[in-house]
């Protein structure tokens, strides 16, 4: 089949779903989403209308096989949708379908058609684009008749398609199928499926795009998360490598170490690692390549998995790094969260969340082997190659320390193994007894598409900074090494 | 006393189609062999009236409501069974008829 490239798409209202289904829902088309309780399913819908009204003035109409109307604007409010004030604008339309098996008795032949002429009447009354049914495989539960049932669905879905509105159609998770009443068969257009799954008692939504007729889509599974500002989806998989690299080259933040390569810094928008174990000035490092960020005018972003920002700020202060006016200024923020608070999708939704709205130049994650502790070394990598690639594609310079275990037993290699290979940098600081004397040294361990220095450099720490040791700074003549 | 019971039917149709009408003749002749003289029937066309469709809660046509005497019974499709009408409705004949 060939993917039709014409096919209009209308946005989802859900943050990074756009991205996932390249462009958003199909216009006029339904769309089922389905999932077992408690996995979202009506809020997407929700949302799907709510940012349809206030985003693309789209007036649309919810029609409720299972909440009151007053119970779906109670549900919703904590996430600042106002469904009365839409409601009385006229720009949204609950209807509430409550279907009382008790109440009702089956004898001859009917139809739906009394569904049919609400939701006409409904769409009509606002001019609507968008319409939710949530959920309307109640019916079955309300009706004895199943064929005349689903011959009606498939009734209702091609005359919603004719009247041209984008309906989003949920339903509950079979044993063996999609949806219990099989509705998949009946949409042929595009279905999402949500998961709702606890692993180690970390809670993680997912979403994957089962089927999507006539355009290209992202296949993996996506994790989702609902929060106070409703749902929203990390697109990330989806990224390719076809980020512009800069030949832009910016300072490290500070000059010594600018030293140690022959363009006097980093590629803009690269990523550079730090690794070493306790002690060996990583967050130091990261704190000068804070300030350069702040220097050049631009925003910073400092996750810290291990600090509280009182304590990262009061340290760097010993070492001659005021960074409190930055932060007044808005230039640096420090986001400090403890690693095992959420599941890695969380940070990395945190992280995403950051990124659109301070929209820093710059971000440190200090240190990314914390993150070991709520993930497996696999699902670790994952979410780096995710985040590295997310920062890149912003054009991002980031910066990661990680910590090696051990003073001086061998690393270990899960995360750094994880992060080397995609980091543009690499730098290792090293504490050494010589003589009974801490020696410390950094080494360039790589640098792409710079050349650098080669040798490891010593210096030490005094109370105004990094200053590395004189014999150690490099000449013109000295060793430079291309990579 | 239950002689004294009115009953107020009212029938959803979307047009006249035949299930539609073959409805309204079915309880018309059931409340005339069982109810003379202690029944309306109203008839609503949701194709003229589709606003009204939400307040009882119509989704199948036809349907029929008994809104008096309460509680309000539905009974979806033609009616064309007798007996599950009249219970439904919980209608009892006056008289025992002729087939058992």
């Amino acid at each position: 089949m060939q993917p039709t490239p014409s096919l209009a798409k209308v946005s989802t209202g859900v943050e990074g779903l756009d991205e996932v289904t390249g462009g958003g829902f199909p216009q006029g088309r339904p769309i089922l989403i389905c999932g077992s309780a408690g996995c979202g399913k009506t809020l997407f819908g929700i949302q799907f209308l709510v940012k349809g009204i206030l985003e693309q003035n789209e007036p649309g109409v919810f029609v409720s096989f299972e909440e009151t109307a007053a119970d779906l604007t109670n549900n919703v409010a904590s996430l600042g949708f106002d469904l009365d004030k839409l409601t009385a604008e006229g720009k949204l339309r609950i209807d509430h379908v409550q279907i009382e098996r008790s109440e009702i008795e089956e004898t001859g032949d009917y139809d739906l058609e009394g569904l049919f002429i609400r939701l006409n009447y409904a769409i009509d009354a606002i001019g609507a684009k968008r319409v939710v049914l949530d959920t309307l495989e109640s019916l079955f539960s309300g009706m004895e008749n199943e064929g005349l049932l689903r011959a009606e669905i498939r009734r209702l879905f091609r005359w919603l398609k004719d009247k041209g509105v984008t309906t989003i159609i949920t339903g509950e998770r079979g044993v063996n199928t999609l949806t219990r009443q099989g509705l998949e068969e009946f949409v042929s257009d595009c279905v999402i499926l949500l998961d709702f799954r606890v692993v180690e008692q970390i809670a993680t939504r997912r979403l994957r795009i089962v089927k999507y007729r006539g355009s290209t889509h992202g296949t993996n599974e996506y994790p989702f998360l609902i929060d106070e500002n409703g749902v929203s989806v990390i697109p990330i998989t989806s990224l390719k490598l076809d980020y512009i690299s800069s030949s832009e080259i910016i300072s490290t933040g500070l000059k010594p170490l600018d030293g140690l390569f022959k363009k006097g810094g980093f590629y803009e928008g690269g990523s550079t690692l730090i690794t070493g174990t306790a002690g060996t000035a990583k967050t130091i490092l990261a704190g000068y390549f804070a300030l350069g960020g702040c220097l050049r005018n631009e925003r910073v972003l400092v996750f810290s998995f291990e600090e509280a920002p009182d304590q990262t700020i009061r340290n760097l202060l010993t070492i001659g790094i005021d960074v409190r006016p930055y932060i007044e200024a808005g230039l640096l923020l420090i986001h400090a969260s403890r690693p095992t608070l959420f599941g890695l999708e969380m940070h990395l939704l945190v992280v995403n969340k950051l990124l659109r709205g301070f929209k820093p130049k710059t971000v440190i994650v200090d240190p990314i082997s914390s993150l070991v502790s709520v993930g497996s070394a696999v699902e670790v990598k994952a979410m780096l190659v995710r985040l590295i690639d997310t920062l890149k594609t912003r054009k991002i310079n980031a910066l990661f320390t990680c910590l090696l275990s051990g003073f001086d037993s061998g690393p270990d290699n899960s995360t750094i193994e994880a992060v080397s290979s995609l980091a543009d940098n690499w730098l290792a600081v090293q504490n050494e007894l010589v003589a009974g004397k801490r020696q410390r040294s950094l080494l360039v361990v790589k640098s792409r598409g710079l050349e650098h220095h080669n040798d490891a450099v010593n210096f030490t720490i005094t109370a105004t900074g990094i200053n590395f040791a004189a014999s150690s700074i490099p000449t013109p003549s000295n060793s430079m090494h291309g990579k | 006393m239950e002689n004294e019971q009115r009953w107020e039917l009212r029938l959803y149709v979307a047009g006249q189609t035949p299930k539609s009408i073959l409805a309204l003749k079915n309880i018309t002749r059931y409340c005339e062999e069982n109810l003379e003289g202690r029944y309306s029937i109203e008839v609503i066309d949701l194709l003229k009236t589709p606003q009204l469709a939400e307040g009882d809660q119509i989704i199948a046509i036809p349907t029929l409501i008994r809104k008096v005497p309460v509680p309000i019974r539905k009974i979806i499709g033609d009616l064309s069974n007798e007996e599950k009408v009249l219970v439904g409705l919980n209608i009892r004949p006056l008289q025992p008829k002729n087939t058992p």
